[in-house]
């Protein structure tokens, strides 16, 4: 039972793709759209992470470092824009979100 | 080994599970929650993977802050959700099939791919041996030197970041009473105040 890169791959391959899934599967809520970018990000940091330690390259670990920031700026951004949006709407529908449609 | 083996296999499962119940819960506080659990079981895949600072990194940023800011905005906004969780199934098929097709992809990806035998040789940072140097000062090191410019721009992105959520979600409310301090301050006495000479008497 030795657990290689492969077993770390399909791992995250499975968590990419319910990301993917959840995405299609709640395209109502915003707020769920955006934990499944984040489980889709995490993923692949997981994916990076893997590769890093199987061919013994730390530079992997540091692009997911950077990710991870990516990830948190994203987050912290999506959710003030989903703030204002409720503020302004009341709701967070994604099929409201259409004010910018000329 | 097998100590190694049953921990991947417990890690995997927990995290594959409540990675399906973050997408398929009613309630998006129970998401939330289902993802923090995800993100501990991610965390403990790279401990076994030896990469330690990134599994510490994983739990305080996306524990500590990410999902603790998901957890703030879908308590603080007054959203019916079983109205936006209506419509969710009709969407399944088309989901399920898009997912299908990824996964076939990425497994056919998997599949069919071997590493490169001269990989070792062509490493851009290769890994000090553990025994000499603990993951976190092998990062660090790599981090702080080769990396340092990356490293700075993670840090405008992260400023920008906080500016730009500052920016979106500040409001300023007409008719909310509050100190003015610059007011307060440039106040004089000679400004608001006269002495005037009462007679006896008469009032003012």
């Amino acid at each position: 039972m030795e657990i290689g890169l492969g077993h770390y791959l399909t791992v995250s391959a499975i968590i990419f793709t319910l990301g993917v899934l959840g995405i299609f599967l709640n395209r109502k809520n915003v707020i769920i759209i955006l934990m499944s970018i984040e489980m889709m990000l995490l993923a692949v940091n997981l994916n990076l992470v893997a590769f890093s330690t199987f061919l013994h390259d730390l530079v992997g670990q540091i692009f997911a470092m950077i990710i991870l920031t990516v990830a948190a700026a994203e987050a912290a951004i999506g959710l003030a824009i989903l703030v204002v949006y409720f503020r302004n709407r009341g709701s967070i529908r994604v099929e409201d979100i259409n004010m910018m449609k000329g | 080994m097998i100590l190694q083996g049953i921990a991947f296999y417990v890690f995997a499962a927990l995290l594959v599970a409540s990675g399906v119940m973050v997408i398929s819960a009613r309630n998006p506080v129970h998401s939330v929650l289902f993802l923090i659990l995800a993100f501990f079981q991610a965390a403990g895949l790279c401990l076994l993977m030896g990469a330690e600072f990134i599994a510490m990194i994983l739990i305080i940023v996306y524990v500590g802050a990410v999902a603790v800011l998901f957890l703030f905005v879908v308590m603080m906004l007054d959203i019916n959700f079983r109205e936006l969780r209506k419509g969710a199934m009709e969407a399944l098929p088309l989901g399920a099939l898009v997912g299908l097709i990824l996964l076939a992809e990425l497994a056919a990806v998997l599949g069919g791919w071997i590493v490169a035998p001269n990989v070792a040789a062509i490493a851009g940072a290769p890994t000090p041996a553990f025994d000499q140097v603990s993951n976190t000062q092998a990062l660090g090191r790599l981090m702080y030197t080769q990396y340092v410019y990356l490293f700075q721009a993670s840090g405008i992105v992260l400023l920008i970041a906080m500016i730009g959520a500052i920016v979106l979600t500040l409001r300023h409310r007409p008719g909310v009473r509050k100190q003015n301090v610059g007011a307060q301050i440039a106040r004089r006495r000679e400004d608001v105040v006269a002495i005037r000479k009462v007679s006896t008497g008469e009032g003012v």
